[in-house]
């Protein structure tokens, strides 16, 4: 018999119990809670009389919804306020491991305060009524986004009701090179399979260019497999793995953590473990990306010009060319180099953290932001993120250069907040969708790597970081 | 979720087809964070003649006279009699809700819209397919008759009117026994909490950490 996936571990490892139809019901460890998501759920629970079933599974803070200067004035958007207080009532309501409300020294997006306080542990199913809750795959856990009906479910049941995926294995081999980040990395991969290549499918990412990856890479890369069109992305532990998480706050500790680490050894696919789709790319053909369209499949090496529709055989995707060109204002066999901007989002559950900072504030040292660029925001993932930046000096760099430094928060990512673009503006973005109107009514979205973004707030177009 | 064995009640008719979500609750009611209250919302733009924001006081609000909602006659009703296509348009469960929370048990119409028809079995509502000729006819005897009311079995799965005619409707097992006993996806997965507690214990003595 072949050996198990990573996938197949940690599925056969959370079964409570399987239907006749192959129905799992599936048992959840840790449950991620935010604002915008939540409400329904905890009111199901109220009008049905009934209690969490574990209350210390949920991790919860204000992200989405939450502004990222100006505290001191508290939320000013009704409907946002409203949102995030009626989280605090819930929480208070009902109870959490941890929770940290607006404003709290440790407040961030889900996706990275999570990990950062070993809330996110190897072996785990983690869940979240958010679809970037991939990101936890990093850790060799089983993450994935849930609605708000589900996330009654599993407030209420501490489980799901879920048929298994198929499996995918991207393999990454080589050595990147320099200036080529995690972010091209995940890229590269959803221009290969496509934005609907992963459907169906839990990934799993390996090879030696992943396992050079640190841990914040890794989450990049795992973030994006839902833009790749699968639910879950996983990466198996290791050291890498294990030395990010020693000494966090809900980490195991003592006896518990050398039995949790040999545990963690264990957490890869077998050799000879079987996948229903195989996918490799080189590590060394991988070259800065940056998206072009309105998907983040619409992306080319920085060094490509924007695609020509008459190209395209394939007549609906000729027409989503087209309609994606209209909408982002770029006229076919441009450079891609040649597309100035207007604004710079350095931020999102993508690149917000620490490593993510140092990329960008390398290239912005000792420079400014172009004369055409109107905002440059930095907006750390988390309180955590942004302390240690700014014990690193790289809040300094940033606003010498003219960045603004801001609160945690999600931010531009998806403009809930105040932060947003106008129509017709064009943001070199390190998030996650370039979908139209995501970070704005009419704004134009060009998704890239931190250092990438950088490049592009002091030069003021696209710039291949390689030859700057 | 309120269990549904046998039901007699008093029906209001909608004739009309392809009854969107946006229609039976109105986007702007979707801001809300509630689960609960929109009972006062449901058909807002057809019920009223102002525009209706999430939290408004529906107590004074000038309504639209003709709109069956308002007509004394159907005050009280639980059995929305419905034409084709009813609930097409977005996933919202706003709309379920929004007509469990008004006080529907049950609707008959001819057809259904696929996601809303899942939805409202999750909130206590029955869906009942009826044949068009019978929908006609529970039309034309409900218009003739004030007070005109169903009886709705679901054990049996008839539905039967006062003029003595009755019909069979269709219903999956599972779905019959969920709402029969009032349980909703969350109560049939706690009907096996012993093997979820089972599960935990276990985890918890190889895993502590992850209880931590
Ligand atoms: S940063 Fe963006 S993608 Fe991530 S959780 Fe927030 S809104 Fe969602």
């Amino acid at each position: 018999m072949a050996g198990k996936t990573l996938y197949d571990k940690l599925w056969d490892s959370h079964v409570v119990r399987q239907e006749d139809d192959g129905t799992c019901l599936l048992y959840i460890d840790r449950h991620l809670v935010h604002e915008v998501t939540s409400p329904q759920a905890f009111e199901g629970l109220r009008l049905t009389g009934r209690k969490p079933w574990r209350k210390d599974s949920i991790v919860a803070v204000a992200d989405h919804n939450t502004p990222t200067n100006h505290w001191d004035r508290g939320i000013e958007d009704p409907v946002a306020k409203c949102q995030v207080d009626t989280l605090d009532s819930n929480i208070k309501e009902f109870g959490a491991l941890v929770y940290f409300p607006f404003k709290h020294a440790n407040q961030g997006i889900i996706h990275v305060i999570a990990p950062e306080n070993g809330a996110t542990l190897p072996g785990m199913t983690v869940v979240c009524g958010d679809s970037h809750t991939a990101t936890h795959g990093a850790f060799a856990a089983l993450a994935h986004g849930i609605g708000t009906s589900e996330v009654e479910h599993v407030l209420a049941t501490q489980t799901l009701i879920q048929k298994k995926s198929k499996t995918m294995l991207i393999t990454v081999d080589g050595q990147l090179a320099p200036c080529v980040s995690a972010k091209d990395v995940a890229l590269a991969i959803i221009g290969k399979i496509g934005t609907a290549g992963g459907t169906g499918y839990c990934i799993e990412f390996a090879g030696s260019a992943i396992r050079d990856l640190s841990m914040e890479g890794r989450m990049t890369v795992c973030n994006l497999t839902i833009e790749a069109g699968a639910r879950a992305g996983i990466i198996a532990a290791d050291d890498t793995t294990v030395a990010y998480l020693k000494g966090r706050l809900h980490a195991p500790k003592g006896a518990d953590w050398e039995r949790a680490v040999a545990h963690w050894q264990t957490l890869h696919s077998d050799a000879d473990a079987v996948f229903d789709t195989v996918v490799a790319l080189r590590a060394e053909d991988i070259e800065p990306q940056v998206t072009w369209g309105t998907s983040p499949e619409q992306v080319l090496a920085v060094g490509g010009k924007v695609p020509n529709p008459a190209d395209e055989s394939d007549p609906a995707k000729r027409a989503s060319i087209v309609r994606a060109l209209q909408y982002m204002g770029l006229s076919a066999g441009t450079p891609l180099t040649e597309i100035a901007i207007d604004k710079v989002f350095i931020g999102s559950c993508t690149n917000s953290r620490i490593e993510d900072l140092r990329a960008a504030a390398a290239v912005a040292k000792g420079k400014k932001i172009a004369a055409n660029v109107k905002l440059a925001l930095v907006v750390p993932g988390s309180g955590m993120v942004k302390r240690q930046a700014e014990a690193e000096g790289l809040d300094k760099i940033f606003t010498e250069a003219g960045f603004e430094w801001r609160e945690p928060g999600c931010s531009m990512c998806l403009a809930m907040n105040a932060d947003r673009l106008t129509a017709g503006e064009r943001c070199a973005s390190t998030s996650n969708r370039n979908f139209e109107g995501r970070q704005g009514p009419g704004g134009r979205t060009h998704l890239v790597s931190p250092a990438m973004a950088a490049a592009a707030a002091v030069a003021g177009h696209f710039v291949d970081i390689r030859h700057a | 979720m309120k269990p549904f064995t046998r039901l007699s009640g008093l029906v209001c008719p909608i004739d009309r087809s392809n009854v969107d979500t946006d229609a039976i609750i109105p986007k702007q009611f979707l801001k809300s964070i509630a689960r609960s209250g929109y009972g006062p919302y449901l058909f807002d733009e057809w019920r009223y003649t102002d525009h209706g924001e999430p939290g408004m006081d529906c107590t004074h609000r000038p309504k639209k006279p003709d709109f069956v909602l308002n007509q004394p006659r159907y005050q009280g009703a639980q059995i929305l009699l419905a034409r084709e296509n009813f609930g097409c348009g977005s996933s919202r469960e706003h709309a379920p809700w929004a007509i469990e929370n008004y006080g529907f048990r049950v609707i008959i119409a001819p057809s259904f819209a696929d996601i809303f028809f899942a939805n409202t079995y999750k909130n206590g509502v029955l869906p009942i397919v009826a044949a068009s000729d019978v929908v006609d006819r529970l039309f034309q005897e409900c218009a003739a008759s004030e007070g005109y009311s169903l009886d709705v079995d679901l054990a049996a799965q008839t539905v039967t009117s006062p003029s003595g005619f009755s019909f069979k409707f269709d219903i999956t097992p599972q779905r019959k026994h969920c709402l029969a006993n009032g349980l909703d996806e969350i109560g049939l997965t706690l009907v096996h909490a012993d093997e979820i507690r089972a599960f935990e214990a276990r985890s918890k003595s190889a895993q502590p950490w992850f209880f931590a």
